[in-house]
């Protein structure tokens, strides 16, 4: 028996993750009847979600009234350059705006046309006008509605500023976690029938991020440890515009809908170069192109004085800056000394989304490991190689509600999982693990190891990529791994909100994420969306529908190629259908 | 006062001078400022410089944030004793010395991390959002005008710091937490109320256990919203005036008693 004792809690559904998709999935199990519990690392209310901006991308064609859900199934897959489960990409753009009316009759209050519909505005790859906002804060508004409707629920209970360290598993099925307080370092023992992973991404794993700490990819380290497969690892995307002045804010983002709303890029010659690398879509290229194009810009010797482009939208009137993009008017005023109105941004690519995590049926949420289930940022497939501004949100509350009913038929099927006996030496070595590093004071410092991490895989998995520079990555994170297991808190060894601790725990997750992301990038022998490879420039055909998926096996990381069932011809017909183009005079 | 010291900072080429950050550490059982000498680069906020001491010269520091970009509202802390976020605080706006102290009006957890658990049950206990049965069944998407729904965005972009609950004085000075939600539950309750789908009606809550009464229009939260809400006079003052309308004004008494029901559901007495 272990020498720490823990409290044993019990749930039907235990939900791991407060942002958009595991508050959706909360109301859906909750609504199918059954006790769910969310954990979370943070408060309520401060998950990643609250930080999109642009909007929620739903064909509701409010403004442009040729929208349907077929351009915008053809917008996501041209986007995710055709390796996106495409049944994913057809449920999403079918279903995505239920879920923002949805989301209005909860309370949500999104921007109007002069017709009092919810307004849509245009954002990058997207054929229409499509992205519901709330000014440049839509996250924030779609995060209060949902947490506000889950905790008048009956049944749904929060445990906030929780740490699951370690799923566990009886008979093969999932019946709970291992977790800690953050408060008090206070062990728990979660009993439950099935689990709900929403646990975001994982941009910590590069310095320079728009990801919160929070982001160090725990749920796609969770499930793989559990036997989940993990699926599209090597597609991370940058973000074109993050801050690059001055270095403190380094990676802050900007959003999207700056270039949605006008914003033009120029290097420092004053040269709008998009014009070179996309004649067509100009700034709202997909975000793949726009941020290879600005890297191309610095590394050609026209970059800023920082090291960037610069992002102008002084041609818009002050006031109409300030209505739309209030959030991104006070952050350069206050934190860059810079007047947007008047002057330009200086802006750089920076770690923004995972579209690889783990894999999941496209209809439940289900991942191989019977009771364990994930949504949003940690699932993968909807947006393959790249993914859209306004997809995430949209894809938080279609998957998020799937999820949440797929969770919740498999806590009612195996609902004497809670019950079933653990393996009671697995989970002492959990609890053994977990301890670790209180017990070796003269351990590394984590927060060193935390750093020299990002250090890799910001040097050996840039924005353009190479064989060995990720072999060598590789070797360098296997190196890390001997070193964090060895680890200690870097100071004191006391339980209480310890974050020293916290973050020894955290870089367990971020070595499988960072090997399975090195791992997979050496696999794909090409160039295509997120994924850009200096020895293989091209985008192969017959790669288009393989995906690399990511196992552990008794012999370590296990990654092969798998390929995809072909789309069914109406989807195909969709994919390739030649859309009218939208012009605002003839619609609004 | 304990003075703490450490080698140059790796990695910080943009090193210009020093900082004397001090920062209170402690817990329930009492605490003490400790001093830390943080080497300073352009632009830098009060996070940056508190995350340093963290990663550097005391892993143990426990402060929350998540962010860093005043979107999420988690490092709110009083810096030289005004409560705000530090992800926002640029260190140029003070001198060589800066201290960090965690809010007065929660009960502190460890060093800069409050206990802020008593504002999480009174948003339970507020009605939530409640549609009419006809919005509420109807198969068309509703139509709402831009004037009618920007009146509260302003309440809705709230981004729960409590950093407005921490300067009130009924919850700072008096701690009468029982007797008043506190402005950021003023900001909530207005958002609902001002809704335009919204049919209840949240008076005899304001009169009774939210106590909107107890708010002395100093406007102390108004100054502190990083979100620049006018809390006093958009939020509160409405709804004292709510209050009024319906328990205080003698004309409207006369009709409530000849059964001239209103419209929307009282709820919270």
């Amino acid at each position: 028996m272990s020498a720490h004792t823990y409290e044993t809690v019990e749930t039907d559904v235990l939900v791991l993750g407060a942002g958009g998709a595991g508050l959706r999935g909360t109301l859906a199990a909750a609504e199918a009847g059954l006790r769910v519990l969310i954990v979370c690392k943070s408060l309520l209310g401060k998950a990643h979600t609250v930080m999109a901006e642009g909007g929620v991308a739903a064909a509701m064609h409010n403004v442009a009234y040729q929208d349907t859900w077929e351009v915008h199934f053809a917008d996501t897959m041209k986007g995710g350059k055709l390796i996106n489960d495409w049944h994913m990409a057809e449920l999403h753009a079918k279903e995505s705006p239920e879920r923002v009316l949805e989301l209005e009759r909860w309370g949500a209050v999104f921007d109007r046309t002069w017709q009092g519909r919810i307004h849509q505005r245009p954002f990058g790859a997207h054929t229409y006008p499509r992205l519901a906002h709330i000014g440049d804060r839509t996250g924030l508004e779609l995060i209060r509605t949902l947490q506000d409707r889950a905790v008048h629920t009956p049944r749904v209970d929060v445990h906030m500023e929780v740490n699951v360290f370690k799923l566990l598993k009886a008979d093969g099925r999932i019946a709970g976690a291992l977790a800690y307080r953050r408060a008090d370092g206070s062990l728990i023992l979660y009993r439950c029938a099935a689990i709900l992973l929403a646990t975001g991404g994982t941009g910590k794993i590069y310095r320079v991020t728009s990801n919160s700490w929070e982001s160090t990819g725990d749920g796609t380290a969770l499930a793989y440890e559990a036997g989940a497969q993990l699926r599209d690892m090597e597609m991370m995307q940058f973000h074109p515009t993050g801050m690059v002045w001055p270095a403190g804010v380094r990676g802050l983002l900007i959003t999207e809908a700056v270039r949605g709303e006008g914003g033009v890029l120029r290097n420092k010659d004053g040269e709008r170069f998009m014009e070179r690398y996309d004649h067509e879509r100009m700034e709202l290229s997909s975000r793949d192109v726009v941020a290879r194009a600005i890297n191309s810009e610095v590394n050609a010797g026209r970059g800023t004085p920082h090291g960037g482009a610069y992002l102008d939208i002084t041609h818009r009137t002050p006031e109409f800056i300030k209505s739309k993009l209030p959030s991104m008017y006070e952050q350069f005023l206050k934190l860059a000394n810079v007047d947007i109105t008047r002057q330009p941004m200086e802006v750089a690519p920076t770690i923004h989304y995972a579209m690889g995590g783990i894999r999941v049926d496209a209809e439940t949420g289900a991942t191989i490991v019977p009771g364990l289930y994930a949504a949003g940022e940690v699932a993968s497939g909807l947006h393959g190689a790249n993914r859209l501004g306004g997809n995430s949100l949209s894809d938080l509350l279609v998957f998020g509600k799937r999820a949440g009913e797929g969770v919740a038929s498999a806590a009612k099927a195996n609902a004497g999982a809670s019950t079933a006996k653990l393996d009671p030496k697995e989970l002492d070595s959990a609890i053994a693990e977990l301890m670790a590093p209180l017990e070796r004071p003269a351990g590394e410092s984590p927060y060193k190891l935390f750093a020299e991490i990002q250090e890799v895989m910001t040097t050996h998995a840039p924005i353009v990529r190479d064989g060995p520079g990720l072999e060598a990555g590789v070797e360098k994170i296997h190196a890390l791994g001997s070193r964090v297991a060895a680890c200690g808190t870097g100071g004191p060894t006391t339980l209480a909100f310890n974050p020293g601790w916290h973050t020894a725990g955290d870089l367990k997750s971020m070595l499988v994420n960072s090997e399975a992301l090195l791992r997979s990038a050496i696999e794909r022998k090409e160039s295509r969306g997120a994924h850009a490879r200096s020895d293989f420039p091209r985008t192969e055909d017959e790669l288009t529908p393989i995906n690399f998926i990511v196992e552990k096996t008794a012999d370590g990381m296990d990654v092969r190629a798998e390929r995809q069932a072909p789309m069914p011809d109406y989807l195909a017909e969709a994919v390739q259908h030649s859309y009218a183009r939208y012009t605002p005079e003839a619609t609004e | 006062m304990i003075e703490q010291t450490a080698g140059r900072a790796q990695g910080a080429p943009e090193e210009i001078s020093n900082l004397e950050l001090n920062i209170w550490r402690g817990n329930s059982a009492g605490g003490d400022i400790v001093s830390y000498r943080v080497p300073v680069r352009e632009g830098m906020v009060v996070l940056d410089a508190v995350l340093w001491v963290q990663a550097n010269m005391a892993s143990d520091l426990a402060v929350r944030w998540n962010c860093k970009a005043a979107k999420c509202g988690s490092c709110s802390a009083e810096v030289n004793g005004f409560p705000r976020l530090m992800c926002k605080t640029p260190i140029s706006e003070y001198g060589g010395s800066v201290t960090v102290r965690p809010m007065k009006a929660f009960p502190v957890v460890k060093d800069l991390v409050t206990d802020v658990s008593w504002n999480y049950e009174v948003n339970k206990q507020i009605p939530p959002f409640t549609p009419s049965e006809r919005d509420a069944t109807s198969s068309e998407p509703w139509r709402m005008q831009q004037k009618d729904v920007e009146r509260v965005m302003e309440f809705r972009k709230c981004i729960e710091c409590f950093l407005c609950q921490d300067v009130c004085h009924v919850l700072r000075v008096h701690d009468d937490k029982a007797a008043f939600y506190g402005p950021r539950f003023m900001v909530r309750i207005a958002s609902l109320e001002m809704h335009p789908k919204d049919v209840l009606d949240r008076t005899p809550l304001l009169k009774g256990k939210a106590g909107v009464g107890y708010c002395n229009v100093t406007k102390c939260c108004t100054e502190v919203c990083p979100e620049h809400i006018k809390i006093t006079d958009n939020a509160i003052i409405p709804l004292k005036e709510r209050m009024d309308d319906a328990y205080f004004d003698p004309i409207r008494a006369i009709v409530r008693r000849l059964g001239g029901s209103p419209k929307r559901r009282p709820v919270g007495e």
